[in-house]
């Protein structure tokens, strides 16, 4: 029993950053899940989507739910982190200044990813892309 | 030109006549006479300076109370986004839509809408090139009555777009009409506003003939039964549409980052307004794309009809704001673009000229640097006028005397009294028959 959504993050238009996970979240409330999961899901969610609009000019995200789980996929056509232990680095960041006044650049999204989820795995090849797997535990 | 309405008015009964109102008029606006102050109705702008600096709370402003509700059968609430930060624990924004719901408005429509749509048609409009740069942010309606007023060679510089709360209700009574099938004079549309300069940009807007709001309620005067209602609501509609950009509006700051665009200026509190407008007078600020500026301090959240500090209210909204999703409106849902920008271009208001043509304005002012001359610069208030300067042009405009000025008065008392005690033991003959 399980449902896979899939949405496509556009890189060319900032103000639609966020939409994704928005809808994440409100398709979990529907199901029922605990406000604790829904919580943890939708804030990792849109701290990579928001990454790949700022960073890799948009890209693809598959969700998959099943009752115990729920898993995102994050995959972009990006430049690739270069140094990942950095990036996970609170307060690093490399986000434009253009952004920064919105309350982005902080350097707390990967981090906070790793800190809402109970997995995280981080693939990425420079000039390639990036794929981030997340997955929130029903009971984690 | 607007000399019909402004909110801001005297309590006539509290005012004690002291000078703390007319120092702080960006406009000196404010006079005392008879020991009451007076507002020069041609230069007030609405910024509600007084209104914070009077320590007798007799400064107040006009706006409408919930009995307006009774006027159409059918009432849309436009909620500034600076009332989202006025609660504590919260974190849910539909608990305040739901409770204006409660209130008894029919449909809340929030402002922050119409602030997307404005940010999208803005970037759009500055990508085009034609606007002259810097452009100036239009929201704060007292910085556009600011600058027609004391700077008026910088009116083509302001954005010509209506307000977030002129295409907020535009949007919002068109909706309502084709759901209900109501005409539009059966709706009224409500702003629940933090400032004064609203109320009076609603009577007379700028840039077109009529606003589409009907009504102005002030923010902390239907506060304590909008946190009644809160409190005891049975359930929680869904019912904001709106982004990080829309509400970041409330804030100084918020409207610049909107247009994500990082050569941008934003300067908040009327002093550092007229810094910056003088600074821009001076063609320093070439470089900039866009100006932001706001007559309060903080942004709108520390407007006068607010019911919490502007600073912990934008702490508020920052934190609400997180993990929302960017803009949840574009300039497409208003329909036609061109119903977005002002009618009538922006005007300059000449009320601090001093006469309508160059001749008769040089002979004032030379009559007023000769009564200026004797004054004694000290900008003390005794007389009424904000300044030494205020009251020689005021004495040649014919509107006060040398010797309202308490220190000119005395001058010539002193004269007086040499003359009388130099005349002492010579009583000079009378003319009266029989005498002497």
């Amino acid at each position: 029993m399980n449902i896979n959504l899939h949405y496509t993050v556009p890189g060319d238009d900032f103000t639609q950053a966020g939409a994704a996970s928005g809808a994440v979240k409100t398709t979990l409330k529907q199901l029922g899940f605990r406000p604790d999961v829904i919580r943890r899901v939708s804030i990792a969610m849109y701290e990579g989507e928001i990454n790949m609009v700022i960073h890799a000019n948009g890209g693809e995200a598959d969700v998959e739910i099943v009752p115990d789980r729920i898993t995102v996929v994050l995959t972009d056509h990006g430049p690739g982190i270069p140094d990942v232990e950095q990036a996970m680095q609170e307060g690093w960041s490399t986000a434009p200044e253009n952004v920064r006044s919105l309350g982005f650049g902080a350097g707390m999204g990967l981090p906070n990813i790793k800190k809402y989820t109970d997995d995280l795995t981080i693939d990425t090849r420079i000039g390639e892309g990036t794929r981030i797997t997340m997955t929130v535990l029903v009971n984690g | 030109m607007e000399t019909l309405f402004h909110s801001v008015t005297l309590d006539k009964d509290k005012c004690v006549g002291c000078t703390n109102c007319i120092k702080h008029c960006p406009t000196e606006a404010i006079r005392v006479r008879g020991g009451k102050a007076t507002i020069i109705s041609e230069r007030c702008i609405d910024c509600g300076e007084c209104i914070r600096v009077c320590p007798h709370h007799a400064k107040k402003a006009r706006h409408d109370s919930l009995s307006i509700l009774k006027n159409h059968p059918y009432n849309i609430a436009l909620p500034a986004p600076a009332l989202f930060g006025q609660f504590n624990n919260l974190d849910d924004i539909d608990i305040i839509l739901t409770g204006l719901s409660e209130l008894g408005f029919d449909q809340v429509f929030e402002v922050s809408r119409g602030a997307e749509i404005v940010s999208d048609a803005t970037r759009k409009l500055i990508a085009e090139g034609t606007l002259k740069k810097p452009v100036i942010s239009s929201a704060c309606p007292a910085v556009v009555r600011l600058i027609q007023v004391r700077f008026p060679h910088l009116c083509d510089h302001v954005l010509p777009m209506k307000s977030p709360m002129e295409v907020a209700a535009a949007l919002a009574r068109q909706r309502a009409m084709a759901q209900t099938g109501l005409a539009p004079d059966d709706i009224g549309v409500i702003f629940i506003s933090p400032c004064p300069a609203k109320v009076t940009d609603v009577r007379l807007p700028l840039g077109s003939d009529r606003s589409q709001v009907d009504g102005v309620l002030a923010i902390s005067d239907i506060y304590p039964q909008l946190v009644h209602k809160m409190n005891h609501l049975t359930h929680v509609d869904p019912l904001f549409k709106s982004g990080l950009i829309g509400v970041s509006w409330s804030f100084i700051g918020g409207e610049a980052a909107g247009l994500l665009n990082e050569n941008h200026l934003a300067a908040d509190g009327i002093q550092n307004v007229i810094h910056v407008l003088e600074e821009l007078e001076d063609d320093k600020l070439t470089d900039l794309d866009f100006i932001e500026l706001n007559a309060c301090s903080g942004g709108c959240v520390g407007g006068v009809f607010t019911a919490e500090n502007g600073y912990v209210a934008r702490a508020r909204i920052k934190r609400l704001r997180k993990y929302m999703p960017m803009s949840c409106n574009r300039a497409e849902d208003a329909g036609d673009p061109a119903a977005l920008q002002w009618s009538r271009p922006l005007k300059e208001n000449p009320a601090l000229r001093l006469a309508d043509n160059v001749e008769d304005a040089m002979r004032l002012m030379q009559k007023a640097e000769q009564v200026f001359t004797t004054l004694p610069k000290l900008d003390c208030g005794a007389c009424g006028a904000p300044s030494c300067h205020a009251l020689a042009q005021d004495v040649a405009l014919g509107l006060a005397q040398e010797t309202d000025c308490i220190f000119l008065m005395r001058r010539q008392i002193q004269e007086i009294a040499t003359r009388l005690a130099g005349m002492e033991g010579f009583v000079p003959p009378s003319n009266e028959k029989g005498e002497n």
